[in-house]
């Protein structure tokens, strides 16, 4: 089962990097001419065109850059000439460090609102989580991070508005300066999770099986908490999966509004300097996460719900 | 819901011909759905006027929006101003008016152009099946993988900055969603017996999907694009306030966040309204969508 899925993988991974591959390629304009700058020679471009294999067949050039990328070698960035992957090393950590103080934040309180709506499914708490979800999943998160800053940073100076301490250095100052970024970004995720949640826990409880339980005299308490929780605990899986590649995504706004060295910012400064290799390294290093998700994701379903193995 | 009641068509297999039902007209239908689900047709009301401020900018906002007054800086709302100015002096009602147009605009482009992508890629794959639907389906597993907004940062990167590159991008980002969500359907409906029928007077492949088979699959593609111009209007904001998408002077809802988002210091009311905006609009895409979701689907009722 494992080494199959960690076969299916290859394909998946090897289009994902070949697009990654692409975007650079796509560019309108030839990288040739763009590296040797301004007032360049003929014979100036020609040799920059051999000397990084631009005149090589695609595959080949996207080989050599499947090759490298797996050594580390990224190329550098066309503004600071710093190699991509130093770069990506300095500000992924602190970007997933983000992500899961607030994955974390969006499950520790989503869940549970997940479970008050569905064993009050129609009632008025029922009803309030479902208005605050339906407005947590309709919020820009940079808006309502800025919000955050305002209130709680400006006004009442219990957060700082900006910058970041990496949790490697100082744990306690870098859970303190990531705490507003990651409750702007925990607001719509656990309005994802408690709304996922709730559907497919008011599912299971309707079905027949729980109906039985029902029959037997079970109190409800009992099949909310022993069952019903069990019963779902691999659509949770996926919900939290899934949330994990959205706040991923999400940092990166998030990040530009508390000045945050991460991934976000790194992205989004060297696309409006037309830094490419950057850009195109640092979303090879989203993706690559994103997959990895995916697959670990899969490896539990089938430790949780032994049925999916056996498939 | 527990009560067991039987399928509506379940006339349509008795040996008779089934009784001619009477549908109401359109208005009636209409005002009954309405009182049924008073808080999708609020939402629907709300788009609407969203829509006539996208439309008809121009003539509603009270002043042009790049139209810059520096005897009236960052003025709180008044009479003469009622959102106030912002920091150029501009009157923050008129550009949230003439953001509604980059809004709907943005979101239109987007749904459209992964609509015009997916749709097809969708039906193909699902209908033609094999060797060709298992390419198709890993490229999308692929492009589904990709953390959505990063696309749509570096594909805006490549097109080049600007509102209509990024909805551009962002629409081919969405493009594989429908895609996945055609596809399943066309599965479905090619195994249909009508499908056959067709198939056996010798239909050609593209009659039988315009014909029988993409009728059949709008159902659901039509929520979600409804549900997709939420998704939309937030990416407009989101690129937007990046700096990659609306260019200034011209405002857009993220754009003016991003430009109040300077001065919170001086004045933090500024950025309420134009967030504000897509909080509503976006609230409003999605309950009309759900709405749509139920009324056309009457099992995903719980």
């Amino acid at each position: 089962m494992l080494t199959r899925r960690l076969l299916q993988a290859i394909p998946v991974l090897l289009l994902a990097t070949f697009s990654v591959f692409m975007l650079l390629k796509l560019l309108p304009g030839d990288v040739a001419i763009t590296l040797a700058g301004e007032n360049a020679t003929v014979e100036r471009i020609e040799e920059i065109r051999r000397l990084k294999g631009l005149d090589q067949p695609l595959i080949v050039q996207y080989g050599q850059w499947v090759m490298g990328a797996i050594q580390g070698d990224l190329s550098e960035s066309l503004l600071s000439g710093e190699p991509v992957s130093t770069t990506l090393a300095r500000v992924f950590p602190n970007t997933l460090f983000i992500v899961l103080y607030a994955v974390t934040l969006s499950v520790a309180v989503g869940v549970p609102l997940g479970i008050l709506a569905a064993s009050r499914a129609g009632g008025l708490g029922d009803k309030l989580v479902m208005v605050l979800t339906s407005v947590g999943v309709a919020l820009p998160n940079f808006w309502i991070a800025m919000i955050f800053v305002v209130i709680f940073a400006l006004n009442r100076a219990w957060f700082p508005a900006t910058g970041f301490v990496s949790p490697f250095e100082d744990p306690l100052a870098a859970l303190w300066y990531a705490t507003l970024p990651a409750v702007a970004l925990a607001a719509s995720g656990m309005a994802e999770v408690g709304r996922q949640l709730r559907s497919s826990l008011v599912e299971t409880l309707h079905s027949q099986h729980f109906r039985t339980l029902h029959a037997k005299g079970l109190p409800f308490r009992s099949i909310l908490w022993k069952h019903g929780l069990r019963n779902v605990s691999v659509n949770l899986l996926t919900v939290i999966s899934l949330l994990i590649s959205r706040t991923l995504a999400a940092t990166v706004v998030v990040e530009v509004v508390f000045a945050i060295p991460g991934m976000g910012n790194t992205i989004v400064n060297a696309t409006l300097q037309r830094d490419f290799p950057v850009v195109q390294g640092a979303v090879l290093v989203m993706v690559l996460t994103v997959i990895t998700v995916n697959l670990v994701t899969d490896i539990l379903y089938s430790i949780l719900d032994p049925r999916i193995a056996q498939q | 819901m527990n009560d067991m009641s039987p399928p509506a068509d379940a006339s349509a297999t008795a040996p008779t011909t089934p009784p001619r039902v009477d549908r109401p007209g359109l208005p009636l239908r209409i005002l009954h759905w309405m009182i049924d689900d008073p808080i999708a047709a609020i939402a629907l009301l709300v788009l609407l006027v969203i829509f006539i401020c996208a439309l008809f900018a121009d003539q509603i906002a009270p002043y042009d929006p790049t139209l810059q007054d520096y005897a009236a800086m960052l003025n709180p709302p008044s009479a003469m101003h009622l959102l106030g100015t912002d920091d150029l002096g501009r009157d923050v009602f008129s550009r949230l008016i003439h953001g509604a147009s980059a809004s709907v605009y943005a979101a239109v482009l987007a749904v459209t152009v992964a609509t015009v992508l997916g749709v097809p890629v969708g039906l193909i794959a699902g209908y033609t099946g094999g060797w060709i639907d298992q390419i198709i389906s890993r490229l999308l597993d692929t492009f589904l993988s990709f953390p959505a907004i990063v696309l749509a940062i570096a594909v805006t990167g490549v097109l080049g900055i600007g509102l209509t590159n990024a909805m551009l991008s962002v629409g081919i980002v969405f493009a594989p969603q429908l895609a996945r969500l055609v596809r399943a359907r066309a599965l479905v409906l090619k195994q249909e017996l009508y499908v056959e029928a067709s198939q056996c007077f010798g239909a050609s492949s593209g009659w039988i999907l315009m014909r029988h088979v993409l009728p059949n699959a709008i159902q659901p593609v039509l929520v979600q694009m409804t549900l997709l111009m939420a998704v939309g209007l937030l990416a407009e904001a989101s690129l937007s306030f990046l700096g990659l998408g609306m260019q200034p002077p011209d405002p857009s809802w993220g754009s003016m966040i991003a430009r109040a988002y300077v001065y919170a210091q001086i004045a933090p009311a500024q950025m309420y309204a134009p967030g504000i905006a897509i909080l509503i609009t976006a609230l409003a895409f999605n309950t009309v969508g759900e709405s749509l979701r139920e009324a056309l689907d009457p099992t995903s009722r719980t």
